[in-house]
């Protein structure tokens, strides 16, 4: 699979004119691209530019004013929020969201069972044999082994997203959309899930967005810069490196 | 000693409901009276179909006196209008309710929060006026007089409903049943998605649950459950006053859940249970029972915030670990 010609490869994500106004505010304007199947992508750009609402539209958290998304060849106008983890699109959020009064295990279980049983209303939870077994081999890919039975409330910052890590694999994405995955996050909690995702990337595709550009130059192959809500450039590490557009609005500032 | 007691309570919480059964058989002769455990039941199961939605998904009804007063007063019209028997007007009561359910609960789940609470409230206020006014089939202020069930004929018995203690043991029956439901649908997948829900909406959307469909499950079983306990209830009195329609009588499972010990599984019966004893001791000595029951009420808000059940739990659960700790378990 390429990933220096993205245009040659599989498609799994398309986005086609995609335009976002929240009122008279233009956040996103008129932004195509296309992501392959099996690449890891990030998408930078400064605090403003417009990364959260352009993984919002892809994620399915808020619908685009104009143009569309389309996943594996459908478009994912119609789908609902809860259909993507059905179609194989999973996400982790800017802003911690787990369970926080279930344990890590139990966070991880629900999130798995959404695969296999849908309102069993008197099935008993013994029936969770399998799925607890499950459970716990996501969370020691997270490394959360030893704080399964902690309320995921209880848990350090770093913990808790990487449960949100385990929640979002448990539904086998193929595509895995993270929004700052090491926000707020210690070096040491940083190095850790870069070395997760480094990992997971093997498995999947994986978009992440992402502010610190530092971060991600050594990890993607693939980067795409938002100024404005509009796409500056879109490359390799090296082309968003020499870009002088790039360097102008963003390496600037650092 | 202790490891007994250890051991003990390990049991009863493995077998809630075996727990739940044998103390409720007892129950009546724990009580002044068979009428104050008959109430007991009703408004514990009540209690425990509000909580459903409150406690376990999150979402606070102002509105769930609709649900107790259709379902009491279609068992007593299918009774004083249809003359069908005491079976057929049960199943009527609880199917309306559901109905109701599906009605109120199809306009009250896309809002949130204090909203949520609003549009139950104004819902079920409308629903109070329309039984209101329909005098002919209701009996407007005065209730709905006349629903005799004398005799019940239950699996080949035939039981003397006009006393008290076989009229508690043949309620029991239909309280037991819906409690095991209500057990089950919480040890189920489904109520793992319900308290997901609680937690965090988006999140459990994220996951792939449909949280409007889930949430509408979840409150036409609870008005179901609730419409259960109406129409036991119009059984036990005869009558259906107009007040199970009342929005006093909805926020008197919010009482009772918090009383309890809200999320908890017996918590509302608990609830139920303290508030209509303390309302029949209390009356007994002052005219103002409801000023002392608000007293109880505020000390167990501020100092016991999870209830009478939930703390009674937390302690148990406390010792627990603290034997555990002394012996090495």
């Amino acid at each position: 699979m390429s990933t220096s010609n993205p245009s040659s490869a599989v498609p799994i994500l398309e986005v086609k004119g995609v335009s976002r106004r929240f009122g008279k505010f233009q956040a996103l304007h008129n932004i195509s691209t296309r992501f392959c199947a099996g690449e890891l992508t990030a998408i930078i750009g400064p605090n403003g530019a417009g990364k959260s609402t352009f993984f919002n539209v892809i994620s399915g958290g808020i619908p685009p004013s104009e143009g569309q998304v389309v996943f594996e060849g459908q478009s994912t106008d119609k789908l609902a929020q809860h259909d993507y983890a059905r179609i194989g699109i999973a996400k982790s959020f800017q802003i911690t969201n787990v369970f926080k009064h279930l344990s890590a295990h139990e966070n991880v279980r629900v999130a798995l069972q959404m695969l296999t049983t849908h309102y069993q209303l008197l099935k008993a939870r013994s029936s969770y044999g399998e799925l607890n077994d499950q459970a716990d081999a996501l969370l020691s890919r997270v490394g959360l082994t030893d704080s399964r039975r902690k309320l995921a409330g209880d848990l350090a910052h770093g913990q808790q997203r990487s449960l949100e890590v385990a929640m979002a694999l448990a539904c086998r994405p193929k595509l895995l959309l993270m929004d700052e995955p090491t926000a707020g996050m210690s070096p040491q909690e940083t190095v850790i899930m870069m070395n997760l995702i480094t990992e997971l990337a093997a498995e999947r595709t994986i978009i992440l967005v992402e502010h610190k550009m530092k971060l991600v130059m050594g990890l993607c192959k693939r980067l795409l810069v938002l100024h404005h809500g509009e796409l500056l450039a879109e490359g390799t590490p090296d082309d968003i490196r020499n870009n002088a557009e790039v360097k102008r609005v963003y390496l600037g500032q650092h | 000693m202790g490891h007994f007691i250890h051991h003990a309570i390990e049991r009863i919480r493995q077998h809630r409901m075996l727990a739940t059964t044998a103390f409720l058989l007892v129950f009546p002769f724990l009580m002044p009276y068979e009428t104050l455990a008959i109430n007991i039941l009703i408004f514990g199961l009540y209690a425990v179909g509000f909580n459903l939605l409150f406690g376990y998904t999150g979402m606070l009804s102002f509105g769930h006196a609709a649900f107790l007063g259709v379902g009491s007063y279609l068992t007593g019209i299918a009774v004083v209008h249809a003359g069908w028997p005491w079976w057929a007007a049960i199943v009527v009561g609880v199917m309306s309710s559901c109905v109701a359910g599906v009605v109120i609960g199809y306009l009250a789940i896309r809002t949130r929060g204090i909203y949520f609470s609003m549009v139950t409230l104004a819902l079920a206020q409308i629903v109070y006026f329309g039984f209101y006014k329909a005098e002919r089939w209701t009996g407007g202020e005065n209730g709905l007089r006349g629903v005799k069930v004398d005799v019940i004929s239950l699996l080949g018995f035939r039981i003397d409903f006009l006393n008290p203690l076989s009229k508690y043991y043949v309620i029991l029956v239909f309280v037991l049943l819906a409690l095991w439901l209500v057990s089950r649908l919480l040890n189920s997948p489904f109520g793992a998605v319900i308290e997901s829900i609680r937690e965090n909406e988006k999140r459990a959307a994220a996951c792939g649950y449909n949280v409007a469909q889930s949430k509408l499950l979840v409150f036409v079983l609870s008005a179901g459950i609730c419409g259960l306990a109406g129409a036991l209830r119009a059984l036990h009195l005869s009558i259906v006053p107009i007040d199970s329609l009342h929005y006093l009588q909805s926020g008197q499972a919010v009482m009772m859940c918090l009383l309890g010990g809200m999320g908890t599984f017996l918590g509302p019966f608990v609830g139920a249970a303290v508030f209509l004893y303390l309302e029949d001791v209390v009356t007994n000595v002052t005219r103002y029972w409801m000023g002392v029951v608000g007293l109880v009420f505020m000390i167990f808000v501020l100092f016991f915030p999870k209830g009478v059940w939930g703390t009674t739990l937390d302690w148990i659960a406390r010792w627990q670990r603290k034997y555990a700790g002394k012996e090495g378990l």
